[in-house]
């Protein structure tokens, strides 16, 4: 038997010190740290912790039409730093990803840019345009590589058109993720509907608007017998709504993103434009529903609906400025905060960011056994670091994190074996 | 009192003494407009841009007036006749006014918010003449000072209801601020639809039924219904509106004795006011406009001189006095 391409030393992996033995790009397996080998690459960890590489089922990269917030690859180097080996771009570009050509662009960038990865999987529209009138050719889709469809940002209003959707998605083998919003109740809105909402004269989008659309979406997979994936839940109420669906067997999968679990409408305050994303940030309440679901697994994966915007375009009143958060370089910190608080495991974090999104979306995933893709990041809890616009690699500023301090940095990523960083001095 | 404030955004930042000191800055000035030269140089070489992205008749003039009668120098700038027309953002439109250094900026825009936005990137004073559903604080002072012309300065014991379509109201929201702060009970009524999100948790008393409302109030403040509230759903059509939430007479029969009206204007006669009840004895409708120019004018004083004030104090390194505004001794110009 050769020997192994690439050895990771000194790493925690559960909590014991190992050493990960990669060759031809997969897992040959996890030996311990003192193992003589002589051949191949050696990369010392330092204690550091060890971790799969994570998968973000829910990016917007800007790529085609949208450059000047982001590309494909700033976000993918974004995707990189924060430790993802894999992201799901959603189809609100421009032109729509809603044909092979664009499909077939975007993963050429990928490809050009970051030939190692990330790896980009398109997610395409559901609708032509996104305009929710047609279905989208959905087989050239996939056939081009998109791996699940999607109307995010533009939700789909007509229940039949939605059905038909799901249907035709079922054929090719793809679930659709749905962003559920009911578009009549949530026009207009800055915020969550409450308290805050009417003291600063904020139109507010209602609980109602997002719940609404779960319902019909869990009804509808019922009755289909089709899966469903809900993007970016946000409230109590769609929470028990999908325990309520899972529980009945219903088959709906569900997401949610770090801002929902630790943020609350007050963020908002002071007309905090950085803090205007869609679903709105909600309430304390919300937040304990949302925490206790993830604990569950009632919310299955996590995402950051990373949503870069241009500092101008947030620079504007409440009402004109566009929804969003970019998310790739600061989800794994803020993740790492719900660990400290309690909120989460490591081993729920390697669940909802890699081993779930990999089931849920077909995608390979390192469970660290013999074979698996050497998909992995090596992680400092210990590493501190603040938030600035320099220290972000998305080209998105556009955080609440702007100014703070969280905890955990990737020091070292490797894909397929291959490392595509490795800091040393962070280590 | 040294003015501490830079900008005025919302009656949340003003304590009740400050409130109480724009009402005396006010009185003060209020004589001034009876005289037959109605101008003094107390702003004299200040400059204070009227920037009213959204239309406005009766608050810019209102401002015009206030800083012309002290001499200030004002320049109006509507949205049509600005860049923003062009497409400019509101930021580099303010920045661009900034650069022609003006002492304040009085600004009226359609957002919420937006007065706070600029204030936060402007050097000048910021002087918020509403901003979307959000504040009105200097309708809520002249409303306040209004009132304080027939009660005193304490409200406490009084009773203020505010009808009509509270969820809209820059106005009712800063009024309401503003009654609590000076110890007054505050009741609202309108229609669901109406209401704002959160408000059972806003320190006042919230009736759908306007008959019921009015019992034992002291004074009632109409709000302007804009007629697009029925074209958005809120409501099936004036008529019944106006049945339901128009204020009349039998409502202020339930009313304490010498209950007083207010409207902040423009009136739908007939809507959310019976006509004859505008032009009522006890109506203070139109005294809420000359206070308006009183309570400007105090306002404009304090946050012009209030720079001056802090420099002298700097250079005598010692505590300033109030800015007293000169009055008897305003001169004429």
């Amino acid at each position: 038997m050769p020997g192994p391409d690439l050895i990771v030393r000194n790493v925690l992996w559960q909590d014991e010190l190992v050493s990960l033995w990669i060759e031809q790009g997969v897992v040959r397996r996890l030996a311990p740290p003192d193992e003589p080998c002589s051949e191949g690459e050696q990369l010392h960890g330092g204690g550091a912790l060890l971790l799969p590489g994570l998968i973000d089922a829910h990016v917007h990269l800007r790529e085609p039409g949208f450059e000047y917030k982001e590309d494909i690859a700033s976000g993918l180097e974004a995707a990189a730093r924060g430790g993802f080996s894999a992201v799901l771009a959603m189809a609100n570009t421009r032109p729509v990803n809603d044909s092979a050509a664009v499909t077939s662009f975007m993963r050429d960038r990928a490809a050009a840019t970051h030939p190692l990865g990330p790896r980009l999987h398109p997610v395409g529209a559901l609708t032509k345009g996104l305009v929710g009138q047609e279905l989208a050719p959905l087989a050239e889709l996939a056939e081009a590589g998109c791996v699940a469809f999607s109307n995010d940002g533009l939700p789909v209003a007509s229940p039949d058109l939605f059905r038909r959707a799901m249907e035709y998605a079922s054929d090719l083998g793809l679930v659709v993720i749905d962003h559920c919003e009911d578009p009549v109740l949530a026009e207009g809105a800055s915020m969550n509907e409450g308290r805050i909402s009417g003291l600063l004269g904020l139109k507010g989008q209602p609980v109602v608007a997002e719940s609404m659309q779960v319902a019909r979406d869990i009804l509808l997979a019922e009755y289909l017998d089709l899966p469903i994936h809900l993007a970016h839940i946000s409230c109590r109420q769609s929470v028990e709504l999908i325990r309520w669906a899972k529980a009945r067997g219903v088959r709906v999968s569900a997401e949610t993103c770090p801002h929902y679990l630790l943020w609350t409408e007050e963020m908002v305050q002071g007309y905090n434009t950085l803090a205007k994303v869609n679903p709105p940030l909600r309430t304390d309440d919300d937040v304990l529903a949302l925490r206790q679901a993830v604990r569950e697994g009632v919310i299955d994966i996590l995402v950051t609906d990373h949503a870069p915007h241009a500092d101008h375009e947030k620079e504007v009143p409440m009402d004109e400025a566009p929804n969003g958060i970019s998310g790739l370089d600061t989800a794994l910190s803020l993740s790492w905060k719900l660990v400290r608080e309690g909120v989460l495991s490591p081993q729920d974090l390697c669940a909802l960011w890699s081993a779930r999104p990999g089931a849920l979306f077909s995608l390979p995933v390192n469970r660290f056994q013999p074979g698996d893709p050497a998909d992995f990041i090596l992680f400092n809890p210990d590493l501190e670091w603040t938030v600035t616009p320099e220290t972000l690699r998305s080209k998105g500023k556009n955080t609440p994190c702007l100014g703070q301090t969280l905890p955990g940095r990737v020091v070292a990523h490797g894909i397929a074996g291959k490392i595509l960083f490795h800091n040393v001095d962070a280590s | 009192m040294l003015w501490p404030h830079k900008d005025l955004l919302c009656i949340t930042q003003l304590t009740a003494a400050e409130i109480l000191y724009v009402f005396r800055m006010a009185r003060r000035f209020a004589e001034i407009n009876t005289r037959p030269v109605k101008k003094v140089p107390t702003l004299k070489g200040k400059s204070v841009i009227l920037f009213f992205v959204e239309p406005s008749t009766r608050t810019k003039t209102s401002f015009d007036i206030a800083g012309k009668r002290l001499s200030a120098d004002t320049y109006s700038l509507a949205a049509s006749s600005s860049s923003l027309r062009k497409g400019e953002n509101l930021k580099d439109s303010a920045l661009t006014l900034q650069a022609m250094h003006p002492d304040a900026l009085v600004l009226r825009h359609h957002q919420s918010g937006a007065s706070e936005f600029l204030a936060r990137r402007l050097s000048c004073s910021v002087i918020n003449a509403g901003d979307g559903w959000h504040a009105h604080p200097t309708q809520a002072l002249l409303d306040g000072f209004t009132l304080s012309e027939v009660w005193g300065d304490d409200m406490a014991g009084k009773t203020v209801l505010i009808v009509g379509d509270i969820a809209h109201s820059r106005v009712a929201r800063s009024d309401v601020l503003l009654f609590t702060a000076l110890g007054a009970q505050v009741r609202i009524c309108a229609p669901r639809t109406l209401l704002p999100a959160g408000v059972r948790q806003w320190p006042v008393e919230v009736f759908s039924d306007l008959t019921e409302a009015c019992k034992g109030v002291d004074a009632v403040v109409c709000l302007r219904l804009q007629l697009e509230r029925q074209k958005a759903g809120l409501l099936p059509d004036l008529r019944e509106y106006a049945r339901t939430y128009g204020l009349g007479a039998r409502h202020l029969s339930k009313a304490n004795p010498g209950v007083l009206v207010m409207h902040p204007g423009p009136m739908n006669r007939g809507v959310e006011i019976d006509a004859a009840l505008a032009d009522a004895e006890n109506s203070l409708i139109l005294d809420q406009v000359s206070a308006g120019v009183a309570t400007r004018m105090a306002l404009l004083f304090l946050f012009l001189t209030r720079k001056d004030a802090t420099d002298q104090g700097d250079a005598r390194g010692d505590q300033v006095e109030s800015p007293q505004p000169q009055s008897p001794s305003l001169q004429e110009d």
